[in-house]
């Protein structure tokens, strides 16, 4: 089978964050860890090109992956293999985007990553299958994925047993032993010290380790950002004042403060008075800008960042957090107040 | 603030209300602008802190 894979530019050895912003592109045969990849597929199979885009790239711009498979198909891809994109955010997105977008266009696809990756809520359905936490645990990992992708080239379904991840698409069948026998062998297990057996997984939050301090606030460019449900007066993006499925951002040039009547909150989930009396109190621009004009910041962003935290799901909170990191990064912003209601 | 804990928030500053984060309706203007000033200057405090888990930025009660 002709497989084509993708990295993104770290992985495809173009550069580090610095190259975070490459485009995407098509290079021919297997790169990096593509190599070991290749050989543990074996000699039925063939990676006939590697496709590439800087994280950051594909984060920003989700019309990444259409291009990308679009190129895979006019090398004859029959096969498209994703990552391994470990717990690494941006990576583990943009995986889940393109397996997504393979899968769409016909091209059968499979994305390797950490289960706590916040890719693998975007990946709708396509298989993921799990791999290690850190690169440390590349070997394992790309055994695994090639096991998965071999199953896959021979059209067999992937389960549980093979590493698979992620939102299953769910499939009757006959149950070898009575529900009322699991259940008992649950219990037993439980009582056994198993805090572990399920048959339904519940969601988990993940551990998120917290980001390194700035050294000096007065030489730091700051963000604003809130799940207010704040806006410009009248919403014109319309962002939605329950279960949000979207952010906004809104330029705050020639603002000295969030003055009422020019900004509002359109959240659902509380009395918006306050916040529409004086809108500082969602977004407090006015002491920010205070802080800017004294030095005691490097400077303020010139735009906020906004969505709806009211019955938002936890999936579509992560795609914000992995987009807005990205778009700060680029942007050259080291510190974040995210203000919660 | 709980909330922002049990979901791993790295640096929180508690505030006073659910409908205002960054504000206090029950002081003066001038007051509530002090407030609000107080509570930023806490999260840059926070931000060039290190921390290995979720950690609370109280400081002092005010007023």
């Amino acid at each position: 089978m002709r497989v084509v894979h993708y990295l993104n530019q770290f992985f495809a050895g173009v550069g580090g964050e610095d190259a975070a912003g490459t485009g995407p592109e098509l290079r021919d045969g297997p790169v990096g860890p593509g190599r070991k990849l290749a050989a543990l597929l074996g000699d039925e199979h063939e990676i006939v090109a590697t496709a590439v885009c800087g994280d950051d790239h594909a984060a920003t711009h989700a019309d990444f992956a259409a291009a990308l498979v679009e190129q895979a198909r006019a090398r004859g891809a029959e096969l498209l293999i994703a990552g391994p994109a470990f717990t690494s955010g941006r990576y583990g997105l943009a995986c889940a985007r393109i397996a997504t977008a393979a899968a769409e266009a016909g091209l059968p696809a499979l994305a390797a990553m950490h289960p706590d990756n916040p890719g693998l809520a975007e990946a709708a359905g396509t298989s993921v299958i799990e791999s290690a936490e850190t690169a440390r645990g590349m070997g394992p990992s790309l055994e695994r994925l090639a096991a998965a992708a071999r199953k896959v080239a021979s059209g067999e379904e992937l389960s549980i047993q093979d590493g698979r991840v992620g939102p299953v698409p769910r499939a009757n069948r006959m149950a070898e032993r009575s529900a009322a026998v699991r259940a008992v062998d649950l219990v037993v297990a439980r009582l056994g010290g198993d805090r572990e057996a399920t048959e339904i997984p519940l969601p988990a939050f993940d551990q998120v380790t917290p980001a390194a301090p700035i050294a000096d606030p007065a030489d730091a460019l700051l963000a604003l950002l809130t799940e207010g449900g704040f806006v410009p007066v009248g919403n014109p993006d319309r962002l939605e004042s329950a279960r949000a499925t979207k952010w906004i951002r809104h330029s705050l040039d020639g603002h000295d403060s969030a003055e009422a009547g020019t900004f509002e909150s359109v959240h659902g989930g509380f009395s918006t008075q306050w916040a529409n009396a004086e809108p500082n109190r969602i977004l407090p621009l006015d002491a920010a800008r205070e802080l800017e004009r004294e030095g005691a910041i490097g400077g303020l962003h010139n735009e906020y960042f906004a969505t709806t935290g009211n019955g938002t799901t936890v999936a579509d909170a992560r795609r914000f957090g992995v987009e807005w990191a990205a778009e700060l990064r680029q942007a050259g912003i080291q510190a974040a107040i995210l203000t919660a209601t | 603030m709980s909330i922002a804990l049990r979901v791993g928030a790295p640096r929180i500053v508690p505030t006073r209300g659910i409908p205002y984060p960054t504000g206090d309706p029950e002081l003066s203007p001038e007051q509530e602008r002090a407030w609000r000033r107080q509570l930023l200057e806490r999260a840059l405090h926070a931000v060039a802190t290190p921390v290995s888990e979720p950690t609370v930025f109280g400081g002092d009660p005010v007023e």
